[in-house]
């Protein structure tokens, strides 16, 4: 099952819409990582409301999408995990430590709207892809 | 009126006997109920009161449910089937029981009109011994059971509702308090079992996700000691809201709970603690990009 | 409801089903829905593995009652290489294939029950159970 993405300005926004196999999650971050370097987005959200359970490999891939994306200067946002996937997930040792996370799309929006920003305080440019990379512990 | 022997078993205490001879016997009970509905009823009320029972109700209540109770009753009787019966017997309970009546009220009024109808029918059979036998032999098993769906009806109704209540009452004990727009905080107060820290940590991650915080402060000030497990329950509980966008502060930590974290091998660096309550709302303010302003400023200068 | 669900594991596709009817048969236990939900993920690491590493098997699921608990047993079982070093595997952060290895140590901290028994060559049979205390 493909997971449809949009373009949203900079941004990548990926919307999981039901479960997903090994398979399909594997195929969400080729897609990414192709449009990341394709679009040269600044910022990608991933969406993953639909989901109700997450296991390893789901994490897994997520990190993977996130640090894939980073390396292409772009910044990834996990947004929508629901309270009791976040409860099993933390229980179970799995953590999305370097991956920012947000509550839904619109926060999503915000927090790279507030990367972006800090980009341009600090003096790099909205393309600029120099070092020194926020990353969110 | 002559009396003709038959050929049929003895029936064993509180068996039915599953003949014709038993439903017709049933039908004339119940005519008889349906006949002497007003004297029977009021008969029950006037008992119920003597012994007092349902003192949580007056008496015109009583008689109205006496009333519902009683068709019930003889409906149950006539049909044989118990569903309906069922229904009215936890509709009831439902109605009575926040009035404050209790189990053995309930169980002693049923048994009451048991013993208001029995009586009844021995002042209509005196005279047929023969008869009111083989009556009481059809009337036992249906009012044992009668009198078992109201009662077990009833129980389990209330243990539904104290469940209920039990439940109410754990929410109301750890009130998740919105202050401010995207602010909760958390006050958490007295002994943390497993189960209550696990309830916590859903209602605040709920509380999350419906208030759109972005910052929770969770305040420990009122906890004397916390063991493993339970801080081991506390920064999953943090990292949990980290992963629903929001930031989590704690405030209130004294020395030893300190101790028992970094015991477990939690970095205290990495979570963000505030001296108490009041700092940790500044803080959490601060990083929403609350400023508090003295009055002065407000004023218009002149 | 029948007394055994057996979810045969060949495919991606089934991952996402034992999963599912995972958390099907606990909330048929009454599992609330926080419980279900690791349940669910602890499944889905148990088909994985047997996936990645065997290839094919099948996850059992049961319902049991003892007393006053009522619980959910899962058995993920397959024929396929055998794990050498049970200790290790169940160590976190190990794994020969290279991914974070949160699998088993993960299912097995949220478990009741837990039991891996192995046999290089032959097979795994993993067996989980979670209770839940009955209201009396």
């Amino acid at each position: 099952m493909e997971v449809p993405i949009l373009t949203q300005g900079q941004y990548l926004i990926a919307s999981i819409q039901s479960a997903l196999t090994d398979a399909d999650l594997s195929q969400l971050r080729e897609a990414l990582i192709e449009r990341v370097g394709r679009f040269r987005a600044r910022g990608v959200i991933v969406d993953v409301t639909a989901l109700d359970v997450m296991d390893s490999f789901a994490v897994r891939t997520l990190r993977d999408i996130a640090h894939m994306a980073r390396l292409r200067g772009a910044e990834t946002v996990i947004v929508g995990i629901q309270p009791e996937v976040a409860f099993a997930m933390v229980q179970l040792g799995l953590t999305l430590k370097g991956v920012a996370t947000a509550l839904d799309l619109e926060e999503g929006l915000t927090f790279l709207d507030g990367v972006a920003r800090e980009r341009v305080e600090r003096g790099q440019g909205p393309f600029d892809r120099g070092p020194g990379h926020r990353d969110r512990a | 009126m002559a009396t003709t022997s038959k050929d049929r078993p003895s029936p064993a205490a509180g068996l039915p006997v599953q003949t014709q001879d038993t439903a017709a016997l049933l039908r004339e009970l119940v005519a008889h109920l349906r006949q002497n509905r007003t004297q029977l009823r009021e008969e029950w009320a006037r008992r119920i009161t003597r012994a007092q029972l349902l003192t949580a109700m007056t008496e015109a209540e009583i008689f109205a449910e006496a009333t519902s109770v009683y068709d019930n009753y003889v409906e149950a009787l006539e049909t044989g089937t118990f569903e309906a019966l069922q229904a009215y017997a936890r509709n009831l309970s439902e109605r009575i029981i926040p009035r404050g009546v209790e189990t053995h009220e309930v169980v002693g009024i049923v048994l009451l009109l048991r013993d208001v109808l029995a009586r009844s029918l021995f002042a209509k059979y005196h005279e047929d011994f023969d008869k009111l036998n083989r009556i009481l032999d059809a009337y036992e098993p249906a009012a044992n059971r009668i009198a078992n769906t109201v009662a077990v009806g009833f129980v389990q109704e209330r243990e539904r509702i104290i469940r209920q209540q039990q439940e109410a009452i754990r929410e109301l004990s750890t009130p998740v308090l919105q202050v401010r727009e995207r602010l909760l905080i958390l006050p958490i107060i007295g002994v943390i079992d497993p189960q209550r820290a696990r309830q916590l940590t859903e209602q605040l991650l709920r509380a999350i996700r419906t208030n759109r915080a972005k910052v929770v402060v969770i305040d420990i000030t009122g906890v004397a000691a916390m063991d493993s497990n339970v801080a081991n329950h506390l920064v999953q509980t943090v990292e949990a809201s980290r992963l629903l966008g929001a930031t989590v502060i704690v405030t209130g930590l004294s020395p030893e709970i300190a101790q028992t974290l970094v015991t477990i091998g939690v970095d205290l660096s990495e979570m963000a603690t505030v001296g108490d309550l009041q700092g940790g709302i500044e803080e959490a303010e601060r990083l929403l990009g609350y400023k508090v302003l003295p009055l002065e400023e407000l004023a218009p200068k002149t | 409801m029948p007394d055994e669900l057996l979810v045969p594991i060949a495919s991606d596709v089934d991952v996402v089903t034992a999963r599912q009817q995972g958390r099907s048969v606990a909330a048929n236990a009454g599992f609330s829905s926080g419980d279900q939900t690791v349940i669910a993920a602890a499944i889905s690491e148990l088909a994985r593995n047997i996936l990645m590493y065997a290839r094919r098997g099948e996850i059992a699921l049961n319902l049991i009652t003892n007393g006053d608990r009522q619980g959910v047993v899962i058995v993920a079982r397959d024929q396929g290489p055998g794990i050498p070093d049970v200790a290790r595997a169940l160590q976190d952060g190990y794994s020969t294939s290279g991914g974070l290895g949160l699998g088993l140590p993960g299912a097995r901290r949220l478990m009741d029950e837990f039991d891996v028994s192995s046999v290089v060559g032959k097979g795994t049979t993993v067996t989980m159970k979670k209770w839940r205390q009955l209201a009396s």
